[in-house]
């Protein structure tokens, strides 16, 4: 058959029912999905780290400078996805130089910014400064550059000094927390807002993302936290294990409550739309909703982490249960923004038919290159705490908040 | 102020003067006269010539084959979207050539069974079952496809 032909019906082999031609192909894939995940990733690390700066919780202090690195690490990988989705990354700066006020997409380029340096890198600085400083005195070569250059010259680590950061610090940590609400309740926003699709448009949507953005940062940072210390073989601090665990379990089932409450709000409407929604959520998106993301990244995480708040085993077995509960928390959320947008796209806005998604395994929107966007944080986490080693850190107590 | 509030604020304008130096050397010069939108953009397209001319640059020449389609269930095709762009043939048609697409992928683009169209906009063939070894026009006048 003439290669012309066997596109055409190769293209129509994917589609049934009615569908309009533009809708055949996906035009947000994988790279797409990344990028609320990765967002959602340093949003919930962040608000972590601030349960113990402004909450004031004593038992999560070894992990507030990791849930930092970490989320600083992922924020700085957060564009990527999309700029390499553009397909023209040149064109990215734009957004920044000739900024579009009432463009909901276009203010991304700013809160972001916001976030990065006025957020997540002035408190890691405050909380680091001091220590630059000392450890300048006798770090050689690249670091020693390294640590002079970052603490901008500045040579003071002395007490009052330290109770500067610390104030300052607190400061940019309470300014923070509403920061991390408007970055990924603004990446639900764009979604939320797309009225044309009705598996987007929800004023939930915003909400939603912000929660199950906190699910998978803590998720993460749990994790990085206990292979930290194995690979530093160090024994784990399992009051703060806990208590993390603890944490991950009430907003899992805020979490939960949230988006169960959407669908049955959706059920209950059961607006023209439910019809498609309901074939999507049963056809489609079977595996991948039901299976992934409310199964498994869910229900079992609900079940283990639950039964552990009243039943305590050995601390190997509790250790092990954590792991594998975070390993599937972050795989279900990742496919929670998977059903988000590669489902919304799968069905027609005529709601008459539906097409189909292939990841291809190679090639700028294929699992390879997620992957590797996927691999650069922890590389870059890596590095981080090379040069920053939290345990070097001089211990002090952060000011209580006044 | 203590000293790391003053080394801040120093970086901090530092870098936003950067990223006005930045700004006002990258945004294009005519940037906003308009609209959100580089204003030279309008010229630059406008200088461009058109390519295509529309059918009624066709009639005074072809007025016998432009007759015979407007009658037919062809009539609301322009004669472009077959023959592509006219520009140069209407100014010089002995040497410039316009195409003739005849073969059957070319109809297909259109009539090609496709659940994506609605039926009732466009008659659709199975082509790989409706006459497959000849050329649709040795059937169908291009012109005039319902004969
Ligand atoms: C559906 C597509 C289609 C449209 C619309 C169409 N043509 Fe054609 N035309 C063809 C094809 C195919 C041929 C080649 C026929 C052949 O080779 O026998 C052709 C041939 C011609 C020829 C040369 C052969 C002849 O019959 O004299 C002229 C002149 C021509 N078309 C002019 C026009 C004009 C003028 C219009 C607009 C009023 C027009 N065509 C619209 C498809 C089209
Ligand atoms: C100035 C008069 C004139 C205009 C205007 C004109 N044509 Fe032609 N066209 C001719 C002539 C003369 C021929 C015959 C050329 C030949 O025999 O070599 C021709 C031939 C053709 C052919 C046959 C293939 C070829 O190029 O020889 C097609 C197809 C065609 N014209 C399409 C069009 C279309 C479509 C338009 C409108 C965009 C158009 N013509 C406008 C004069 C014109
Ligand atoms: C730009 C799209 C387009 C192209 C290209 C095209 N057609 Fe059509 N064709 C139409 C439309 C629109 C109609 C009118 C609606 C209908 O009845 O299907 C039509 C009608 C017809 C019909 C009449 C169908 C009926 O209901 O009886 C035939 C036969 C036909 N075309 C054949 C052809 C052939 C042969 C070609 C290739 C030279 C061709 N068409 C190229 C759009 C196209
Ligand atoms: C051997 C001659 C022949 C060839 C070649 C041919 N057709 Fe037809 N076509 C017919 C006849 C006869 C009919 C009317 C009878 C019918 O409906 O099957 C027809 C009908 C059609 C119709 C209208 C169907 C309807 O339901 O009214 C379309 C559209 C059409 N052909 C398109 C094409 C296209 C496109 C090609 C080339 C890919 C093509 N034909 C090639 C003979 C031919």
């Amino acid at each position: 058959m003439n290669p012309q032909f066997e596109h055409l019906y190769e293209a129509l082999s994917k589609v049934d029912g009615y569908i309009y031609p533009n809708e055949i192909e996906l035009s947000w894939s994988i790279l797409i999905v990344l990028y609320p995940f990765i967002t959602g990733l340093v949003a919930g690390a962040f608000i972590l780290a601030s349960l113990e700066r402004v909450f004031n919780v004593k038992a999560l202090r070894p992990t507030y400078v990791i849930a930092l690195l970490t989320a600083f690490a992922f924020m700085l990988v957060a564009t990527m996805p999309l700029i390499f989705h553009l397909g023209q990354p040149l064109r990215a700066w734009e957004i920044m130089i000739t900024p579009h006020l009432t463009s909901a997409m276009a203010i991304f380029g700013f809160v972001y910014l916001w976030y990065l340096m006025v957020v997540l890198l002035l408190e890691i600085w405050f909380d680091y400064r001091a220590d630059m400083v000392v450890w300048s005195k006798d770090a050689k070569g690249l670091k020693k550059w390294l640590y002079k250059a970052f603490s901008l010259g500045i040579n003071d680590a002395s007490p009052e000094s330290r109770k500067w950061d610390d104030k300052l610090g607190y400061i940019v940590t309470v300014i923070g927390i509403p920061s991390a609400f408007l970055l990924h309740g603004y990446v639900g926003f764009i979604f939320g807002s797309i009225k044309a699709n009705p598996w987007w448009s929800t004023v939930m949507m915003p909400v939603i993302f912000l929660f199950s953005a906190m699910v998978s940062g803590i998720a993460l940072v749990m994790l990085v936290f206990m292979v930290l210390n194995y690979v530093r073989r160090q024994k784990i601090d399992m009051l703060c294990l806990d208590t993390i665990a603890k944490y991950l379990f009430y907003i899992i089932i805020i979490d939960f409550t949230l988006e169960s409450l959407d669908q049955i709000h959706r059920f209950y409407e059961a607006e023209e739309s439910f019809e498609i929604i309901s074939l999507l959520m049963s056809g489609k998106l079977f595996v991948t909703l039901l299976i992934f993301q409310i199964l498994l990244g869910m229900i079992i995480p609900l079940i283990t982490l639950g039964t552990l708040q009243f039943f305590k085993p050995k601390e190997k077995i509790r250790q092990a249960i954590y792991f594998v509960t975070g390993l599937l928390v972050l795989f279900g959320i990742f496919f929670m923004r998977w059903n988000v947008v590669i489902g919304g796209q799968l069905f027609s806005k005529s709601f008459y038919g539906f097409t189909s998604f292939k990841l291809s395994l190679i090639g700028p929107e294929g699992f390879l290159m997620a992957s590797i966007w996927l691999v650069i944080p922890f590389l870059i986490l890596a590095f981080l705490l090379w040069l920053f080693p939290p345990w070097k850190k001089t211990q002090h107590e952060h000011l209580p908040a006044e | 102020m203590p000293v790391q509030l003053k080394r801040l604020l120093i970086l901090g304008v530092v870098l936003f003067s950067v990223f006005l130096l930045f700004k006002y050397l990258l945004t294009p010069a005519s940037f906003g006269q308009y609209g959100h939108y580089r204003g030279l953009a309008l010229e630059e397209n406008a200088a461009l010539t058109a390519k295509y001319t529309g059918s009624e640059a066709c009639y005074d020449c072809h007025d016998s084959i432009v007759a015979v389609k407007n009658e037919s269930l062809h009539s609301s095709i322009a004669c472009e979207s077959c023959h592509g762009p006219g520009f140069k043939h209407i100014e010089d048609p002995e040497n410039e050539k316009m195409d003739q697409p005849d073969s059957r992928e070319f109809c297909a683009h259109c009539h090609a069974f496709n659940k994506a169209r609605p039926e009732k906009a466009i008659t659709q063939q199975d082509i790989r079952e409706h006459n497959p070894d000849e050329k649709c026009i040795e059937c169908h006048n291009p012109h005039q496809p319902q004969q």
